[in-house]
């Protein structure tokens, strides 16, 4: 019985080879400290449930850093708070595996909030060990976010007073506010009751995880004698008649009956299907010859611009996706952000024979203007010879410069005729391509499939595009 | 038609996914938003996970986490969120974890704005974080190298295992262009150092602890080792015009695309100017541009920032060419107009 008592969980390392220090027997923390205690909950448990070769154990920041010395699992280290964050990419990249993150007060009621609060709102399958031990242990008994009231740390020299440092902070109670969490218990290391209490509650949290049930917290009431600057007596006094006041026992939820264990499915995708379901294979293989044109209309450097919601994003992409087709060097580019929002939208394209190099159209030999300010903006920097395509119905002024080609057509009118407004911007395009030459209608039409999302807008965006293209067309200059 | 047009965020996307990549966590941002979009859209239909985390912070250690995995994972910010990731990163580094990281950079100091600038080079390309430690910088500057780098960016941090970052701007990320996409790579090895949560994995350690100074030093020279093998291996430029250039001008990411149209008008005038474009900023190519500051007379360096990039290609010509330096800031693009005039008074100074 004694020696089955002294025996080493299996799931600890017989010797720790990863302590630098002389002797590989002893863990490295102090005597009396109630960290050993819980990693034998734990080791025990993984022993129990033969889970020890699926476990990947996330030490913290903190007396545990060196957690990985003890446990014959998978190791990883994390930086101070972000266990759970670790520990939310390591199961999510391997589902399969037993990822318990344990961390001390500082570790996740400070610095890492954040982390714990969202791994516990997101159900992540893993489990955490919360060691609250009311005090900073590794870097010399300072305060955490759990000391009590009055309690002296170096940090505190005359007690935490709720004035300067707030109130202890109550993981239990906050966590299991969540909805999502399935499992949230408070024990306290103290006597072998209690100690027993809490090796239950370390066994359920990793049975939790293996049964797929979902996210599992437990806090633990943990002795740092050397903090606290008390013997390992005192220390256990202490939690029962001080902090336990103040940190109540006890399950603060328990879901497990009710969930329904969750996996992910697992996809098996073939090369073309992953092709297919990132949408990288273009829609059409055909080729669109290129027309001929009057030269001082090669390489248009074009500026889109109008209102947002006048599709101006949307009839640059067309003439882009135009060049593409008919092989042209091509690119686009908008303006975004809140100058979006502030409902004037413009964007850049180029269309170039030769590779494009800035995407940036600064001096535009085409401006295509939706709306009045968008004339007003950009008509003084369209180089000398270029070309002003305005629409008639929503401008109410003229191009002031005589130095460069006029291109005035109602496209709004015209589509509000064909019987849908929207369609304006497609008839701009069609009409800078008939009035210049520039892309074959054919080929202005397969941008459409592109372009139109809706499918039963296909038609009338055609015939938006006959009508731009042919109204174009017949004001070409000869 | 073989190419599809689109925005180089979506096309970094479609890269990592080609590169094995399943699993991305991210924050948004202006203009880096598109790659958590997209990757939202995509990666759950390849049977992977987008995640989008409480913060930049908690992103990158979910990648860390994954990463301490071994499989292809990657995250994405712009310069605020950046700063935020660096602690992150340097514990990839310490623990020689690969990793992908985009920077869309936008406009800073502080919240700045979101227009395009090149002021993370420093905190990107000079390690960033605390410790010793370097990333590999690959600078795209077109749609079809947004998708091409991040496929390289995942080998390289693979093959050294070492983050590496993919460092664009607002427009290269905004900016729509033809793409060509190849096909899918599937088989991503099983790495002898990952934890996998198996039997065979267990006695594996992810971790940059090491307590004893000597042994940090030792793991410290493996790092620097490292970073020399890289210097030897993957340093990567486009070069202009530079056969018989008496000048230099030197920029990257989208203020190159400026800068080539600028060497073809000054070419035009008879002027010799030639570009050198940097694909990695670490490593830097300092080896050319020592070649070349034997034959060239001036080197211009081009920047969207207050001039970080400049000061490699000083330390590199060394003090035996004048280095000149013009930069924009806030958001500003150069245009090739003002940079053909800048290069003419660079002439003009010389005679
Ligand atoms: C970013 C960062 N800040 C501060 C530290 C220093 N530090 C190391 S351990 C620790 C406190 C840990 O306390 P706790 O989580 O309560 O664990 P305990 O030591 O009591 O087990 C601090 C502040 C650090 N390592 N990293
Ligand atoms: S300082 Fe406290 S928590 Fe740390 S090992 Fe010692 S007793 Fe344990």
């Amino acid at each position: 019985m004694a020696s089955k008592v002294l025996q080493k969980p299996a799931s600890f390392y017989d010797t720790y080879e990863r302590n630098p220090s002389t002797d590989k027997k002893m863990p490295h923390y102090c005597p009396g400290c109630g960290h050993g205690n819980v990693h034998k909950f734990i080791a025990e448990a993984l022993d129990n449930y033969e889970l020890a070769d699926r476990t990947i154990f996330i030490s913290p920041v903190g007396c545990s850093v060196f957690g990985y010395y003890y446990f014959d699992t998978g190791n990883i280290q994390a930086a101070h708070g972000r266990a759970p964050a670790v520990a939310t990419g390591i199961k999510r990249a391997h589902p399969h595996s037993i990822v318990i993150s344990y961390q001390g007060d500082g570790d996740l009621a400070a610095i890492g909030t954040a982390e714990i609060l969202h791994a516990a709102n997101r159900g992540e399958n893993i489990t955490v060990f919360f060691i609250n031990n009311a005090i900073y242990g590794m870097t010399g008994g300072q305060m955490a976010p759990t000391t009590l009231e009055t309690q002296k740390t170096t940090t505190t020299p005359t007690g935490r007073n709720a004035r300067n440092e707030g109130y202890p902070v109550k993981v239990a109670e906050l966590i299991s506010q969540l909805e999502a969490p399935v499992y949230v218990e408070r024990v306290a290391l103290f006597d072998n009751k209690h100690r027993s209490r809490a090796r239950m509650a370390v066994r359920k949290a990793i049975k939790n995880q293996a049964d797929h049930l979902g996210f599992s917290l437990v806090e633990i009431l943990s002795p740092c004698p050397s903090g606290w600057k008390m013997d390992p007596v005192d220390s256990l006094h202490w939690i029962k008649d001080v902090m336990m006041n103040q940190f109540p026992l006890g399950v603060y939820k328990d879901n497990t009956k009710e969930v329904e264990p969750y996996e992910a499915p697992k996809m098996q995708l073939s090369d073309e299907e992953i092709k297919q379901a990132i949408e990288i294979i273009p829609d059409t293989e055909k080729e669109f010859k290129k027309t001929e044109y009057a030269e001082r209309y090669a390489n248009p450097e074009i500026k889109v611009a109008g209102f947002g919601g006048q599709g101006v994003l949307l009839l640059g992409a067309a003439l882009a996706q135009a060049g593409l087709l008919e092989n042209y060097n091509v690119s686009w580019l908008p303006s975004y952000g809140p100058e979006m929002r502030g409902g004037t939208a413009n964007c850049h394209v180029n269309v170039r024979n030769i590779p494009v190099g800035s995407p940036v159209v600064n001096d535009p030999t085409v401006l295509i203007a939706l709306n009045r300010p968008s004339l007003e903006k950009f008509e003084p920097v369209v180089v000398k010879n270029g070309l002003i395509i305005y629409d008639t119905s929503l401008i109410d002024i003229e191009v002031q410069r005589d130095d460069v080609e006029v291109l005035a057509i109602p496209a709004t009118e015209m589509a509000d005729k064909l019987g849908n407004t929207r369609t304006a911007n497609m008839i701009a395009m069609a009409a800078f391509a008939g009035y210049t030459g520039i892309f074959n209608r054919e080929t202005l039409k397969e941008t459409l499939k592109t372009a139109i999302k809706r499918k039963k807008l296909l038609a009338i965006n055609e015939k938006a595009v006959d009508e731009g293209y042919e109204f174009g067309k017949s004001k070409r200059p000869s | 038609m073989s190419k599809l047009l689109m925005k180089g965020n979506d096309a970094i996307v479609r890269g990592a996914i080609l590169a094995g990549c399943r699993i991305y966590f991210g924050y948004p941002i202006t203009p880096a938003s598109e790659i958590a979009e997209s990757a939202a859209r995509y990666m759950p239909r390849v049977g992977g996970t987008f995640l989008q985390a409480e913060s930049e912070i908690a992103s990158i250690n979910m990648v860390y986490g994954a990463a301490g995995g071994g499989v292809r994972v990657m995250t994405a910010s712009s310069g605020p969120g950046i700063s935020l990731k660096q602690e992150g990163i340097s514990y990839a580094a310490g623990s020689e974890l690969p990793c992908v990281i985009v920077d869309i950079m936008r406009g800073g100091p502080g919240l700045g704005n979101i227009a395009p600038e090149q002021s993370d080079y420093n905190q990107v390309v000079k390690g960033g974080g605390h410790g010793n430690f370097k990333c590999p910088v690959l600078a795209p500057n077109s749609v079809q190298e947004m998708s091409d780098l991040t496929q390289l960016a995942f080998e390289i941090a693979e093959k050294y295992r070492t983050p590496v970052y993919v460092l664009a701007d607002g427009y290269t990320g905004q900016m729509m262009e033809a793409v060509e996409f190849g096909e899918p790579f599937t088989n991503v090895p099983k790495q002898d150092w990952a934890v996998y949560g198996d039997a065979e994995s267990k006695h594996n350690l992810i971790s940059s602890i090491y307590l004893d100074p000597e042994e940090l030093e030792e793991h410290n020279r493996k790092l620097q080792q490292k970073y020399e093998n890289i210097k030897q291996n993957e340093v990567r430029v486009e070069e202009f015009m530079l056969d018989d250039a008496e000048y230099v001008v030197v920029g990257y990411g989208i203020v190159s695309r400026v800068l080539k149209t600028t060497v073809e008008r000054l070419r035009s005038q008879g002027l010799k100017f030639g570009l050198l474009r940097p694909i990695t900023l670490f490593p830097f190519p300092e080896k050319r541009i020592i070649e070349l500051a034997k034959m060239a007379k001036k080197f211009l360096a081009v920047e969207m920032s207050n001039g970080q990039m400049v000061e490699d290609i000083r330390l590199a010509v060394n003090g035996s060419r004048p280095v000149e330096f013009y930069g924009r800031m806030g958001g500003v693009v150069p245009t090739a107009a003002e940079l053909v005039e800048r290069c003419q008074n660079l002439v003009k100074k010389e005679n």
